[in-house]
């Protein structure tokens, strides 16, 4: 007798309980890196490392959110996401090397020898040009292959297999020194940003202030696409994109547009990543990376907009602690959560929560 | 609804070219419902000497096929006969080999994409049904809307209280007001035929193409169906490709037989039964 009532209470409750644990987390986040700055030896003081880490999980989070919008909503699997965030994280990597170089050539040019900058470093010591850099990078190679991928209609496991090729060859050829990216070892050992140091406590907090921002901003706007007529399309495009076509779509457009956007967000993010990691290097463009990222989306929930967070959140957060206590076995337990999910929960940990919350 | 055309003072000097549509008020067709499609020449759809193969099988062979402006067609033939790919051709899914298709006395549908064609006023029902599944059906019809369908208009697009009542007015021809809130793929097969059908509906189309569209449904929604379809023809033009022949005979006043890709025979139901040849296609020989 009680259930229906039970049920009704609970789902009155179910939007705003969320909306409370978010507006939680979202306060939580804020006040980290305030708690950072506080003197060493005080309580409740929070250490670079935890907040480095929160900070790179957050950088993780937005791509996850990025793949669940051409994934869960167009359903573009794409396998190679990674190449658009160490794009956005090379590019902000450029203006960072410049500035730890001062007047001179970065270190590893150097060290191979060179006497001028390749043409393609022209503008990087200004931050403005980097940060154009950083969305035109990935963008425009996401408009390239996109614009030629969705024209010959590549669709499913053949666009996945082929994102994965693109951020392989990508890989490849930042490996190689003469590209002019540092080879092997990437960009390292930064110095400055803007000219504040970029180990100060300061600068840290406010880069995590940053990342929290664009990470909200990103949130806002993949909701308001997705409750948009827009957003419809891409379900559609989704489910029936040949019915799309005969009712007078043209589906390239529509995916064209959550594509390059989607890489722009990753490149942002990577743009968020380096200074905060302190690194970056081709193994970002790694496969394994971009699958990894999948494997977010998947656990938390695709085509959700909290599933992909959490997923990120989850899984990197059981990586660091798996990483430290047992570090031969994280891989194989990553395989088993992603078959694991698979099988037992097609719809993540949000499809979890929701079946709960309606018995 | 398109009133007499004005009569302008040039009507001396030039001759009067009926593209308004006008004439067919007189001819009892009704007038057509959009302004743009030139069919001064009465036929909606004219195909010319098609022929397709696939691998050396020829899936249609010079086939010949006009549609009047307001005709309700069936089409019929045993399996094989080329009639999903005709819609194929039609639709710019598939590029004939050789021949002609018109949309009109003008549009040349093989020079255009798919979504192109679908603008123009072709709307295609598929044989299996097919719906966005996660949408809601409100929404199906709201994206299958006759309106401006780029990308930036999506992103700012809101429903005109017009709009919204031709979606109204859609679910209640339709007898779906009371699923309109429901997602698309909860619905039964014959409720889902009929959103398709209402998908066709909103997009205001001039010529719809329906391939088997009362495959699983129920006796009463076949009849129901009928009723629909006949009370479409004359607004809008219909080709349908269906094997019930209770339901060919019961809307059809002109019934096309294609056998191996190309036209048997043409005429009413009784002629066309009545046609040795066809007695032979169907049954064998």
């Amino acid at each position: 007798m009680n259930q229906p009532l039970l049920v009704t209470a609970s789902q009155k409750a179910g939007p705003r309980l969320s909306l409370a644990i978010g507006a939680v987390v979202v306060l939580l986040l804020l006040a980290l890196p305030l708690l950072s700055l506080l003197p060493a030896d005080h309580a409740l003081q929070v250490s670079a490392y935890t907040l480095t880490l929160v900070g790179k999980i957050l950088c993780y989070a937005i791509v996850a959110l990025a793949l669940d919008l051409v994934w869960g909503y167009a359903g573009l699997l794409s396998l190679g996401h990674g190449l658009f965030f160490a794009l956005g994280g090379y590019a902000m990597g450029m203006y960072l090397m410049r500035q730890a170089a001062g007047d001179g050539l970065p270190g590893f040019m150097t060290f191979l020898s060179w006497t001028e900058l390749p043409w393609y470093w022209a503008g990087t010591q200004h931050f403005a040009w980097a940060l154009c850099l950083v969305v035109l990078a990935p963008g425009l190679l996401a408009l390239v292959f996109g614009f030629f991928a969705f024209r010959s209609r590549i669709k499913g496991v053949y666009f996945s297999i082929m994102t994965q090729a693109l951020t392989f060859a990508g890989m490849l050829l930042f490996f190689r020194n003469e590209t002019g990216f540092g080879g092997n070892n990437g960009f390292t050992s930064f110095r400055t940003i803007l000219g504040f140091d970029i180990a100060a406590q300061g600068t840290r907090a406010v880069l995590f202030l940053l990342t929290v921002g664009l990470l909200l901003a990103s949130l806002y706007l993949c909701w308001r696409l997705t409750q948009s007529k827009f957003g419809r399309l891409l379900t559609a495009v989704r489910d029936a994109e040949n019915r799309l076509m005969f009712c007078g779509y043209d589906p390239r457009g529509y995916k064209l547009l959550v594509w390059v956007l989607s890489a722009v967000l990753c490149g942002l993010a990577g743009a968020l990543y380096v200074p905060q990691v302190g690194i970056i290097n081709p193994s970002e463009m790694s496969p394994t990376n971009s699958i990894e990222a999948a494997v977010w989306v998947a656990l938390g929930g695709r085509g959700t907009l909290i599933g992909p967070l959490l997923g990120a959140g989850l899984v990197n957060g059981m990586k660091s602690w798996f990483t430290v206590a047992f570090p031969e076995f994280w891989l194989f337990f990553l395989g088993a959560l992603f078959i694991l999910v698979t099988l037992y929960l097609p719809k993540g940990v949000v499809g979890l929560l929701k079946k709960r919350s309606q018995p | 609804m398109r009133g007499v055309p004005p009569v302008h003072p040039e009507f001396m000097l030039e001759p009067v070219f009926d593209n308004l549509g006008a004439g067919r008020d007189a001819i009892g067709l009704g007038s057509r419902r959009t302004a743009g499609l030139d069919t001064r020449h009465g036929t909606v759809l004219s195909l010319e000497d098609i022929s397709v193969s696939f691998d050396g099988f020829k899936a249609l062979n010079a086939l010949n096929l006009y549609i009047g402006v307001g005709e309700l067609r069936c089409i019929i033939g045993p399996n094989g006969a080329g009639k999903t790919t005709m819609m194929d051709v039609i639709t710019g899914k598939t590029r004939p080999d050789t021949g002609s298709a018109f949309f009109g006395d003008t549009l040349d549908l093989t020079r255009m994409s798919e979504y192109q064609i679908a603008q123009a006023g072709i709307g295609r029902k598929f044989q299996k049904p097919t719906v966005f599944e996660a949408l809601t059906v409100f929404e199906n019809l709201e994206l299958a809307l006759k309106t401006d369908k780029s990308v930036w208009a999506s992103l700012a697009a809101r429903l005109s209280g017009e709009q919204q009542q031709r979606i109204d007015e859609v679910l209640a021809t339709l007898r779906l007001q009371s699923l309109a809130q429901r997602q698309a793929g909860l619905l039964s097969h014959g409720q889902k035929q009929f959103l398709e059908i209402g998908m066709l509906l909103v997009q205001e189309p001039q010529l719809l193409l329906l391939d088997e569209p009362v495959a699983g449904m129920t006796d009463a929604e076949t009849e129901f169906t009928a009723e629909l379809f006949k009370g479409l023809a004359g607004k809008h033009s219909l080709m349908v490709v269906e094997h019930d022949m209770g339901f060919v005979g019961s809307i059809a006043d002109h019934v096309t037989v294609l056998h191996q890709g190309s036209v048997l025979a043409e005429g009413s139901l009784e002629q066309v039964q009545a046609d040795e040849r066809v007695v032979e296609v169907y049954l064998g020989r």
